[in-house]
């Protein structure tokens, strides 16, 4: 039921791990589901420089953790953050039906990621003195690292 | 793949060759309809009704009492909605539990969106149900208790017989799906008390396909299947002859090695058990330690998904199955260990090995060298790897 590239990366996963320090962590799914993934990223110039996951779940949740970040690694965070469910199950040569939702978990646990970088990079930029409240109205891009 | 081990009895067995080669004769020059009159139709009738004798034989029933059908699903779905359509002038209660095969619960369902009422026996964290809770549970308006003999995903055996002294002494039609124990434990269907029992061939290495089913004799059934009058106007179609042929043979070959295969996979059983827990940290037993099935084993192996060590057995030659959610073709884990009081995030991590007719020792030795790898690889992999640790 699951294709070739499935099974391959589920034997032979990519960027399994968790970056010391990370600049943004996206932690998504909850046991009680079966699925739950984590995903650290370390970005530099607007770019995704490292990016590594830990996946429980069953194979394709663990291919598509794997998937994500082979995709994701050296890309400008505006084009990961477009990274589809279908873009992960297409570069896996397909999904079985029930087994989609594990690619959401995977996009999602990369969105977030980003997000949580974003957010982290906000308040670093409030914290070193910068005028910018209320936080909605801040619309600084900061590269700062967090 | 050099290596190959089975360990999924409980799904299906291979045929056994001396079934085979009984049931051959059927498809080609016996190959005439048991309902003909002439002699190629008379002989078929003979061989069905000498596959009858020694399966009612092998139960304690009347051959009478023997109802050939398309299988355990056909078998549970012809018991119940049989007995409640035949009696629901005398109520429309039924009790069953909620650690049955699907086969029953389905029909069941069925009946209650139909207006029937259903109770579903609470069991013990082991699967077990309490004869107690059958006696509390009858009413003035129940017509049939619908209990398994042994629960195919956790093992565990139930206490049939003191079920079916309550449901005799109540006059409630008592039946049970024996799909995981017919020719591997005795079964005597007065023993057990029931008036309708279930069972499948393919479970003990006879051919997919066909089952029959037990009626007691004065039970109240409408007939499942409509059309010619086989088997007395209970189910009708042309007989499944090599099918019927195969089951007897099956049937057969059980008799003669029950015994010492119970013997030998027992303790095969309790070797693996034993294995996993000395080898792997944070393992849960399912189903009762005791009284189970002799081929069963059934563990949790928290902290790594069942269907993601289905998948890393299979790539080392091992065939198995899980009872998570990913392997279920739902979004829930198993049924049975949610019932069990199992909470969700464990029963995910389900995984169930069943023995038989091929499994040796060295295949035993041979999981237990290659598990605890896979367990560990896949536990490194969570992210939940350092909270399960701090809990150990």
């Amino acid at each position: 039921m699951y294709s070739e590239k499935v099974m391959e990366h589920f034997r032979n996963p990519r960027n399994v791990g968790e970056i010391e320090n990370p600049d943004g962590i996206g932690e998504v799914g909850n046991p009680t589901c079966g699925d739950m993934m984590r995903i650290t990223i370390k970005v530099k110039d607007n770019k995704i420089e490292d990016i590594k996951f830990k996946t429980l779940g069953c194979g394709a949740a663990i291919a598509t953790s794997s998937m994500v970040t082979e995709i994701a690694m050296g890309m400008p965070l505006e084009e990961a953050e477009k990274i589809s469910r279908k873009d992960i199950a297409d570069a896996l040569d397909g999904l079985p039906p029930q087994k989609m939702h594990c690619s959401v978990l995977a996009a999602d646990g990369l969105r977030e990621a980003i997000a949580d970088y974003r957010k982290k990079a906000v308040l670093a930029a409030t914290t070193e003195g910068k005028k910018c409240k209320p936080r909605s109205k801040c619309k600084t891009k900061s590269k700062a690292k967090a | 793949m050099e290596k190959f081990i089975y360990m999924d009895y409980a799904a299906t067995t291979p045929m056994h060759p001396e079934v085979a080669e009984a049931m051959m004769p059927y498809f080609t020059e016996n190959f005439g309809n048991p309902s003909s009159l002439y002699t190629l139709g008379r002989n078929a009738r003979g061989a069905i009704e000498e596959a009858r004798d020694r399966i009612a034989a092998f139960i304690g029933a009347d051959s009478r009492e023997i109802v050939f059908t398309g299988g355990g699903t056909e078998s549970d779905n012809f018991a119940i909605k049989g007995v409640a359509y035949a009696n629901e002038n005398k109520g429309n209660h039924i009790i069953t539990t909620p650690i049955e095969h699907h086969a029953v619960l389905e029909p069941i369902h069925f009946l209650e969106k139909r207006g029937f009422a259903v109770t579903y026996l609470p069991v013990d964290e082991h699967g077990m149900v309490d004869p107690a809770d059958v006696e509390k549970a009858i009413t003035n308006k129940t017509i049939l208790v619908s209990i398994m003999h042994a629960n195919n995903e956790v093992g565990t055996i139930e206490p049939i017989s003191e079920i079916g002294k309550i449901t005799r002494e109540r006059g409630i039609y008592f039946h049970t799906d024996a799909v995981q124990t017919f020719g591997h434990i005795p079964v005597d269907v007065n023993e057990l008390g029931v008036d309708l029992l279930s069972a499948s061939a393919h479970k003990l290495y006879g051919p997919k396909g066909v089952g029959m089913l037990y009626i007691r004799r004065g039970t109240r059934m409408v007939p499942f299947m409509q059309g010619g009058s086989q088997e007395n106007n209970r189910r009708a179609g042309t007989h499944n002859v090599a099918g019927i042929i195969g089951l007897a043979k099956a049937v057969e070959i059980a008799e003669r090695e029950m015994a010492s295969e119970e013997n030998r996979l027992s303790e095969l059983r309790d070797y693996l058990i034993r294995g996993v827990f000395e080898k792997i940290p944070n393992v849960r037993l399912n189903g009762h330690p005791k009284k189970r099935l002799p081929n069963n084993v059934s563990f949790c192996l928290i902290g790594a998904e069942g269907e993601a060590i289905l998948l890393s057995l299979d790539m080392e030659g091992i065939s198995c199955s899980s009872g998570s959610a990913c392997t279920s073709g739902t979004l829930d884990p198993s049924h049975v260990l949610l019932a069990m009081g199992i909470p969700a995030e464990i029963a995910h991590s389900s995984l169930r090995l069943t023995l038989g007719a091929q499994t040796k020792k060295e295949d035993i030795d041979y999981v237990l060298n290659v598990l605890p790898p896979i367990v560990e690889r896949l536990r490194a992999m969570s992210p939940l790897d350092e909270a399960w640790k701090k809990n150990r």
